[in-house]
């Protein structure tokens, strides 16, 4: 009798091993994508492989457990911003990228790299195939300045010029000409000092970060020696922060170069000032008293209460050589003060002019509604305007502005509004989606290939071994086809 | 014996899914009604998650001379609710959390770069003890919301005996904004 039990409870828990070994062997074969669940769970397309998408994942696998999530991506590879937008000496910023991969490797997530949402796929095709799509595609244009001679030779965009030295293959033909002396950079953000660290720092601290070679050798010929950073406003209102300060005022062999005239008034409204802009408005104070080593050879400033008006052309006519500035005078204080323009102005020679005023979304489809003039998909909460099962995270939610950790909670917001309107009903779930299996085949049929997170595992690994080579941590290569060929 | 050899290899595929999601549907100890029940679950987003089966057996070691490293630190969390963990010293106040599932946020994984999603409150008797931040410690802290004197950074917390009965409140809100209201524009 015992012994019937015995064999019946051990044969029933071989069966049900094998059950599980039969399941995982579909995973296994399937290359990490869903196999274990013929799913009758809420499916869910993600847009966008950054910071934004991998967290708005992240929270919806992790509050419902029978969600499926697939994070389409228009690059091969993934994490976005973080990949090519946090500088190469930062990389400890990049240590998030552990948690995406955890995201990513889930069992209820795929990842769908080189997909062109809006080009390969449209909005609507998605939306059929999802029960809901979440719009977390970022910000991939930047705000103009507005100014004539903004497209000559030597101009750039701080986000072109980051995604430069950062690896984006949409810039790799950049070629900044950094034979000048002076680099002028509008805008006084965190990005901007990024700008200047980089162009200022020694090669020898450069050629150890994960930098592309090509941006590393330019940079080891680069002739500029001197920096300005320019805001329209005066020092209480700088956007960068303590952090990225103190990496300025520490670089080797620069000294910091500033006007006293900018921070009159300035030691007199410190004590009311809340701490972290205290502490921020000492530094840059100390920094501007003290200036550095005399002997340093190169050299950075902020200029304040500057507005850029045109940018001078050299007698050919063909590139920048100087920018004209427009004095201001500052309406009330604190965070909410105004420029106003006094009608004077400041000549500045220099060739190389970098305009870091904020990155700026665009509209990704005709189905999707846009706001051009906040450049965002207007949205309530998350949820995007007037249409049903269509949400949005990150930038292209709130605007190009924050750090990882705000993307976070606001992409933590988006999910938790997401699953509110699954438990309400707000999204039928009793209907079947089809999800990656539909759009996998239609993108085969389109011809276009889809790169799976195995396949980013091939890349990275790739890119780890050429940088090894050459005493890096990596080097990223720098064409989408030359990422497709490895994957 | 091939049922167990095939226990033993299911075992260790539910390792490898137990450390991203505690889907205990799929786990043979479940089915079989052996499990112990110690879990992590998909709390958060660290490396050093651990299995369920690496957890029980890690809090079953303890001998005498251990016993006086033992600290005792109670966290709150975002509802007000205590929860109460036993740690050694030398342990991490992040890690720790995680251990628990306490929701504290890790993103750069204790390196100060992730702008403070691991702020805490101490206790007022034990934040006297603490060594005093580092510059970049303090750096980061000037980026969290709700400052307040005995604010510190979770991931560098270091337990020591001194710090026995420490008490670690997470802030209600994670969200940066500075006192005066001000939502601050860094990136």
């Amino acid at each position: 009798m015992k012994m019937m039990r015995m064999i019946n409870l051990v044969r029933g828990s071989v069966m049900k091993i094998h059950g599980l070994s039969r399941a995982s062997r579909c995973l296994a074969a399937e290359g990490g994508v869903r196999g274990l669940s013929s799913s009758s769970g809420p499916r869910v397309c993600i847009v966008g492989g950054g910071p934004a998408g991998f967290y708005t994942a992240q929270q919806l696998l992790k509050a419902r457990q029978d969600a499926a999530v697939d994070v389409y991506e228009r690059l091969p590879v993934p994490f976005g911003l973080v990949r090519f937008g946090v500088a190469p000496d930062h990389p400890e910023v990049k240590n998030v990228i552990n948690t995406f991969t955890q995201t990513a490797q889930h069992e209820r997530c795929s990842f769908h790299g080189n997909v062109n949402v809006g080009k390969d796929v449209t909005i609507d095709e998605l939306r059929q195939a999802y029960h809901a799509v979440v719009l977390s595609y970022g910000a991939e244009g930047n705000r103009s300045m507005g100014i004539s001679g903004e497209d000559l030779p030597g101009v750039f965009s701080a986000k072109d010029f980051v995604g430069w030295y950062n690896g984006l293959p949409s810039n790799k033909e950049l070629r900044p000409d950094l034979s000048c002396e002076t680099a002028v950079i509008l805008g006084q953000g965190n990005v901007a000092l990024d700008v200047a660290r980089i162009l200022l720092a020694p090669v020898e601290m450069l050629k150890e970060t994960d930098i592309t070679q090509n941006a590393l050798e330019a940079l080891a010929g680069s002739k500029v020696r001197r920096v300005l950073i320019v805001g329209r406003r005066g020092p209480l209102q700088i956007a960068c922060t303590i952090k990225e300060l103190r990496e300025m005022v520490n670089l080797p062999n620069t000294r910091a170069d500033m006007l006293p005239a900018d921070f009159e008034g300035i030691a007199e409204a410190l004590k009311d000032l809340p701490r972290p802009r205290k502490r921020l408005t000492e530094l840059m104070m100390k920094a501007a008293k003290e200036g550095g080593d005399d002997k340093a050879e190169k050299c950075w400033g902020f200029r304040f209460f500057r507005s850029p008006v045109e940018v001078i052309a050299g007698a050919d006519g063909k590139r920048a050589t100087g920018i004209r500035l427009a004095l201001n005078k500052l309406e009330g204080s604190g965070e909410s003060a105004r420029a106003e323009v006094t009608g004077q102005l400041e000549d500045v020679d220099c060739g190389l002019i970098i305009s870091s005023i904020g990155y700026k979304s665009i509209p990704i489809d005709p189905a999707v509604p846009f706001d051009p003039r906040r450049a965002i998909v207007p949205n309530e909460m998350g949820r995007v305007q007037d249409t049903a099962g269509l949400y949005c995270s990150g930038w292209v939610k709130r605007g190009p502005t924050g750090v990882i950790a705000t993307t976070m909670n606001d992409s933590f917001d988006t999910a938790r509004v997401l699953i509110q309107d699954m438990e309400a009903g707000k999204l039928d779930l009793s209907v079947n989606k089809p999800g990656a299996q539909a759009i996998t085949a239609l993108l085969q049929t389109r011809g276009v290939r889809t790169v799976l997170f195995s396949q980013w595992e091939k890349i990275t690994a790739e890119e780890e071994k050429r940088g090894k080579s050459l005493g890096k941590p990596r080097e990223k290569p720098l064409d989408v086809d030359e990422m497709l060929k490895i994957a | 014996m091939a049922a167990s050899a095939a226990v033993r290899s299911a075992v260790s595929l539910t390792q490898r899914f137990v450390r991203v999601s505690p889907d205990c549907s799929i786990c043979p100890l479940y089915r079989l009604n052996a499990c112990t029940g110690a879990t992590d679950g998909f709390t958060a987003p660290s490396r050093r998650l651990r299995t369920s089966i690496g957890v029980w057996q890690s809090g079953d070691s303890s001998s005498p001379e251990e016993e006086e490293r033992v600290v005792n630190v109670v966290y709150i969390d975002r509802c007000g609710q205590r929860i109460p963990v036993q740690a050694r010293a030398g342990e991490n106040a992040l890690h720790l959390a995680h251990k628990h599932g306490v929701d504290l946020e890790g993103a750069c994984e204790a390196s100060l770069a992730c702008s403070t999603l691991c702020h805490v409150y101490v206790s007022s008797e034990h934040y006297e003890k603490l060594p005093e931040p580092e510059e970049r410690e303090d750096d980061m802290l000037d980026m969290a919301p709700m400052l307040q004197e005995n604010s510190r950074l979770g991931c560098q917390i270091v337990l020591t005996p001194e710090l026995d009965g420490m008490e670690l409140t997470l802030p209600k809100v994670t969200r940066n904004f500075y006192v005066d209201g001000h939502v601050p524009k860094p990136h």
